[in-house]
């Protein structure tokens, strides 16, 4: 079911496996039939390490979801749930407890805390007076959640914001602890290296922990050679980009949420023959993405550019394995045609949903003139779209030009700010497209990226923005714009001189001429760009770190680098041309061209290094800035 | 980390709860620098404690009597309370403990003791019993030492913060945490969490951070459903300490809803009447109230153009109260007017004057996007084709006036540049025998162009 977690350099099936060895155990805890009540913000998380299965096995009979009022009836002894600590939700947990029926036979109450009990949520249930109710109180410690082979994930919301601009560093212990569970079981990673503010606090929260634990070492030998920690903030700008790989632009359009992603269901709706006109759908087709899919591990990473290709090819090389019926003559050969037919079946169906993907994307990406389809990912504000529609009847707001258009159009001036012009005036385009009254988090994601690419607006200039951004999207979001200015990603220019070119520069952010097809640089997730975060990784591979010292001051935050010592006998004693593995860890957020860009280095001949991923939160830039955003009532309409 | 010297024990002797008191084996307690000693110590020290039963609570947080000598509780209570033994030296591990496969056993690091501490200590008693404000500073310290959030906001809040600010004691306490950067932060985010609006406000304001108080109380409005009393509380923010750029933006805010309320009453009374023309041809769908001065204005430029400047509600008052500038101000009348097939308030809008009366046509946001929006409004074809003749850039002329079908144009255009190839192309693109195709016919049959190809 989780094969692929193992097919890695790293077996992260074996995180999966002690994940759900405490699951197994918390539930037999709990003797006799249960019903769950489940946050529904674990569900996702939860789903990736076990299934309906694994609770059923364990006498797990009903499913809810957590919400006010009374509990569903349910003839079960244990009432379990499954919580985030988070306050709010301690207040609805004891409306459940008080509004049990008394008449009926009382069901034994459980409470699982994910990933942290917490005190303060304890305190709250002891305020409502249920916290006596509960035979249990435990926690269940989920701090990395394997996403794919190479890939883990804390899925923690909040971790830029509560680190950046709440300066909550909760996150960062958790981080430290997750890391720690991770050195228990693949041994101690002798070498770290680290860069940020926050990085610095969590190498030195491991450490503490390291010696706290001195004198029981564990006997693992060491699987990862290095750790590498990095900031968000380091690199403020990558986010900010338009992931231009296969698997970016679907989180950009459509948002991948625990390695699934909705679609519009038209374009998936099947024609069978025999069968006249059938209803289209109209539940969004649901599809699961990770390298257990062999054509999506194959073509994940890759510019899009280079997808369309790559999805002929395989075309072909499955219509000819089905043409090889023809050639089967003996039984013998007709029963391995059909003994593999399984196998082809599912290939051709996985060509079918990803040909129908890419033309999805390939609709708003291309510079055709089509509809403008409306979309989740990049629409995510229509908030004032709305409210204009329903005040007059009379939008002043039509799209005036395609989304194939607008997609380009943004392109331009992002690859304009990423390569350093006119980033010092106010750019006609963002004026515009605010005049458009286009979503909020697409002004917002450009406006952030000229100042990242300015080091700071010019007075004049961030006056402006903010004037036309609050004229038109409403006052009350001051209060963003000031937690963009908080974290530093949108910043007023204080001193003269822009750095950012030097960083480009030294660190050949920009390549001319990045090959899509056959890239031979990182450069080409970005079609040009090279993320600064991914190429701060390279460099450290090779040649080192103290080759960039002028560029790494100018970056915010220390760098350093520590080594922890290895029991003896625990040395690895590395094969002629065996790679290293290091383990990178993004702490606030990384995207999916960020990963490909890491996957692409894993992969190259003389490389000598293989990552392995890991992160608070998987976040694209509109996800992220959403993420800085005050919470604004709901809309009046 | 360490507290230096345990000078201040009177108040474990004058403490109503004696739970764990150490007033016996104190001196000896104190003395252990080792972590070893400490460790073999403890199950001498439960079972001291289990002869007080009397003055104690018996009952710990799983509802379970405390005092086994493994309980992790009470060692970490032991822990803290000896609070000068180097707690990162310390290993216990719990023999059935926790384990990923045979390898590993799971160890009890100290700031998992803190952690379990704070549950257990809860429970018995308040930590009011750290009564001196150094002793509260010194437990708070030890809290940040161990890194774990969770304990820090606990020690911060539940503990005894919130009765000091009972007690006024504000200054003083904002003095230790200004010197106190983690904890404070927490506390700040625990404040915001809970919504202890109050209390941040007074935090604050003692810590001098002026700008984010002002932030904080300003977004307070956001929970005001009721735009009477919204407004009133918009016009108390105002004197709020702003960053300066902001202040305007605050001001800017509360005339904006205070106009919002005069116009939205007045105009629901005309509606109501019937009387009026264009609240009977364009009914309003919704209310204009909390709408961003941009939507206002275009609100204002369907039902109100033309109105004085002296009226709340005309467009030329909008404009001047509230900067705004002449692109926003042109795009928002012309969207709104040419929804409304007004054309000839189009027209006005671009039409200028100069000093010897002459008018000009004139737009500084490029007569092309002037085209895409009327277009967009169905223009009739004449009104298109007097803005597309005034884009100026002759190439972007010809590809709008044959995206819009201005054939006049596309062909006179052709004729200028004396551009037969292209005039014939365009030729098969018209309809046969239309007025085009004659004119067309025309300019090709006509001998006196010298063409340039």
């Amino acid at each position: 079911m989780a094969a692929h977690l193992s097919y890695g350099r790293v077996n992260l099936n074996i995180l999966r496996e002690a994940a759900r060895k405490d699951l197994r155990e918390f539930l037999d805890k709990c003797a006799g039939s249960k019903a769950i009540v489940w946050d529904e913000y674990l569900t996702g998380p939860f789903g990736l390490i076990a299934q309906y299965s694994l609770l059923k096995e364990h006498e797990v009979e009903k499913m809810f979801t957590l919400k006010g009022g009374r509990l569903p009836a349910a003839e079960v002894k244990n009432i379990i749930f499954f919580v985030r600590p988070r306050l709010e939700l301690m207040d609805i947990i004891a409306e459940n407890v008080i509004s049990e029926d008394k008449m009926r036979s009382p069901r034994d109450f459980h409470i699982l805390f994910v990933p942290r009990r917490s005190l303060l949520c304890e305190q709250r249930l002891k305020e409502r007076g249920v916290l006596g109710s509960f035979i249990n109180v435990d926690e269940y410690i989920l701090d990395l959640i394997p996403y794919d082979g190479d890939l883990l994930s804390m899925e923690s919301e909040g971790a830029f914001r509560e680190c950046y601009l709440e300066n909550d560093q909760t996150s960062l212990y958790h981080t430290a602890k997750g890391l720690m569970t991770l050195q228990a079981l693949y041994g101690t990673i002798p070498q770290i290296f680290g860069k940020g503010e926050c990085a610095r606090h969590v190498a030195n929260m491991m450490l503490r922990m390291k010696r706290e634990f001195a004198g029981c070492q564990t006997q693992v030998l060491p699987v990862f050679d290095t750790l590498l920690l990095l900031d968000r903030n380091v690199d403020l700008l990558t986010p900010l980009a338009t992931q231009l790989t296969y698997e970016g632009l679907i989180d950009e359009i459509y948002g991948i949420n625990n390695g699934y992603v909705k679609l519009p269901p038209e374009k998936f709706a099947q024609k069978k023959q025999g069968e006249g006109e059938k209803d289209l759908p109209t539940e969004p087709k649901k599809l699961q993405l990770n390298s257990a899919e062999e054509l999506y591990a194959e073509i994940r990473d890759k510019n899009f550019n280079a997808v369309g290709a790559a999805l002929s090819k395989k075309a072909k090389i499955i219509s000819a394995a089905f043409e090889e019926r023809h050639n089967a003559k003996t039984v013998g050969e007709i029963k391995q045609f059909v003994s593999q037919l399984p196998h082809m079946q599912a290939a051709r169906t996985s060509l079918a949903n990803h040909t129908s993907i890419a033309e999805l994307i390939k609709d708003i990406t291309s510079r055709q003139k089509i509809p403008p389809p409306l979309h989740p990912g990049l629409y995510l504000t229509l908030l004032h779209f709305s409210i204009i529609v329903v005040l007059c009847c009379i939008s002043c707001v039509p799209p005036y030009v395609s989304a194939s258009e607008a997609f380009f159009d943004n392109l331009t001036v992002e690859q304009e700010f990423m390569t350093g012009v006119d980033t010092d005036k106010v750019n006609t385009y963002i004026e515009d497209c605010i005049a458009q009254k286009d979503p909020l988090i697409k002004i917002l994601r450009l406006v952030c990226m000229q100042s990242v690419c300015n080091n700071g607006l010019k007075q004049k200039v961030l006056d402006y923005y903010k004037r036309e951004i609050l004229q038109t999207y409403g006052y009350e979001h001051i209060l963003t714009l000031n937690n963009l200015e908080k974290t530093g990603l949108l910043k007023l220019q204080t001193s003269t001189r822009n750095n950012y070119p030097t960083i480009r520069k030294t660190l050949k952010l920009w390549m001319e001429d990045a090959n899509e097809q056959n890239p031979n640089d990182i450069s080409y997730v970005y079609s040009g760009y090279a993320p600064l975060s991914v190429r701060l990784t390279q460099l450290l591979a090779r040649p080192g770190w103290r080759s960039i010292e002028e560029v790494l001051k100018m970056l915010p935050g220390p760098h350093f680098e520590e080594r922890q010592q290895l029991p003896a006998g625990l040395h690895k004693k590395r094969q002629q041309g065996e790679n290293r593995t290091t383990l990178v860890f993004f702490l606030g957020g990384v995207t999916y061209a960020e990963i490909a860009a890491l996957r692409f280095l894993s992969q190259m001949e003389d490389g000598g290094t293989e990552y392995v991923i890991a992160t608070t939160k998987l976040i694209n830039g509109t996800t992220w800035i959403k993420s800085l955003m005050d919470r604004l009532e709901e809309p009046p309409f | 980390m360490m507290r230096s010297k345990p000078d201040e024990d009177d108040y474990w002797n004058s403490s109503k709860c004696r739970a764990f008191t150490f007033d016996d084996d104190y001196d000896e307690l104190s003395s252990l620098k080792e972590s070893k000693r400490a460790v073999n110590s403890i199950r001498q020290f439960v079972v001291d404690e289990d002869e007080d039963e009397d003055d104690m609570v018996k009952v710990s947080w799983s509802g379970e009597p405390i005092g086994t000598a493994q309980d992790p509780y009470a060692i970490a209570f032991y822990y803290l309370i000896n609070s000068n033994l180097d707690l990162s030296g310390v290993n216990l591990s719990l023999p059935g403990g926790h384990s990923y496969g045979d390898s590993l056993v799971f160890f009890i690091p100290s700031y998992v003791f803190f952690f379990f501490f704070f549950f257990f200590f809860l429970q018995f008693c308040s930590l009011e019993t750290f009564r001196s404000l150094k002793d509260k500073m010194q437990l708070l310290d030890q809290a940040v030492c161990a890194n774990d959030g969770n304990v820090i906001t606990a020690v911060c809040t539940h503990v005894f913060l919130q009765k000091y600010f009972l007690q006024c004691k504000l200054e003083v306490l904002s003095r230790e945490l200004m010197s106190r950067d983690v904890a404070l932060r927490h506390y700040i985010h625990y404040l915001k969490e809970m919504g202890e609006q109050k209390l941040l406000v007074e935090l604050f304001k003692s810590l001098g951070r002026t700008e984010d108080m002002a932030l904080l109380q300003y977004r307070e409005h956001l929970s005001i459903k009721d735009e009477v009393r919204r407004k009133e509380y918009l016009k108390s923010c105002i004197s709020l300490p702003f960053p300066p750029d902001d202040a305007g933006h605050v001001q800017d805010h509360y005339t904006l809803l205070e106009r919002q309320i005069i116009i939205e009453a007045n105009d629901k009374h005309l509606e109501n009447k019937g009387q009026v023309e264009v609240f009977k041809k364009h009914p309003r769908k919704a209310s204009i109230l909390n709408m961003p001065i941009i939507t206002t204005l275009y609100y204002s430029c369907v039902y109100h153009y033309g109105e004085s400047e002296g009226t709340y509600s005309s467009p030329a008052n909008i404009r001047s109260t509230f900067k705004i500038s002449e692109k926003q101000y042109l795009l928002t009348a012309l969207s709104a007017r040419a929804k409304l097939k007004e054309w000839l308030d189009v027209g006005s809008l671009f039409t200028t004057k100069n000093w010897l009366g002459y008018t000009k046509k004139r737009s500084p946001i490029g007569f092309h996007r002037v085209v895409d929006i009327l277009h967009k409004n169905n223009a009739p074809a004449q009104v298109l084709q007097e803005y597309v003749c005034l884009v100026e850039d002759p190439n972007l002329k010809i590809s709008l006036a044959q995206k819009y079908k201005c054939h006049d144009i596309v062909i006179d255009m052709y004729k200028d540049q004396k551009d037969r190839q292209q005039l014939i192309v365009y030729q098969g693109k018209v309809e046969r025998g239309s007025p085009e195709d004659k004119k067309i016919q025309d300019i090709l049959n006509n001998t006196q162009i010298r063409w340039k190809n």
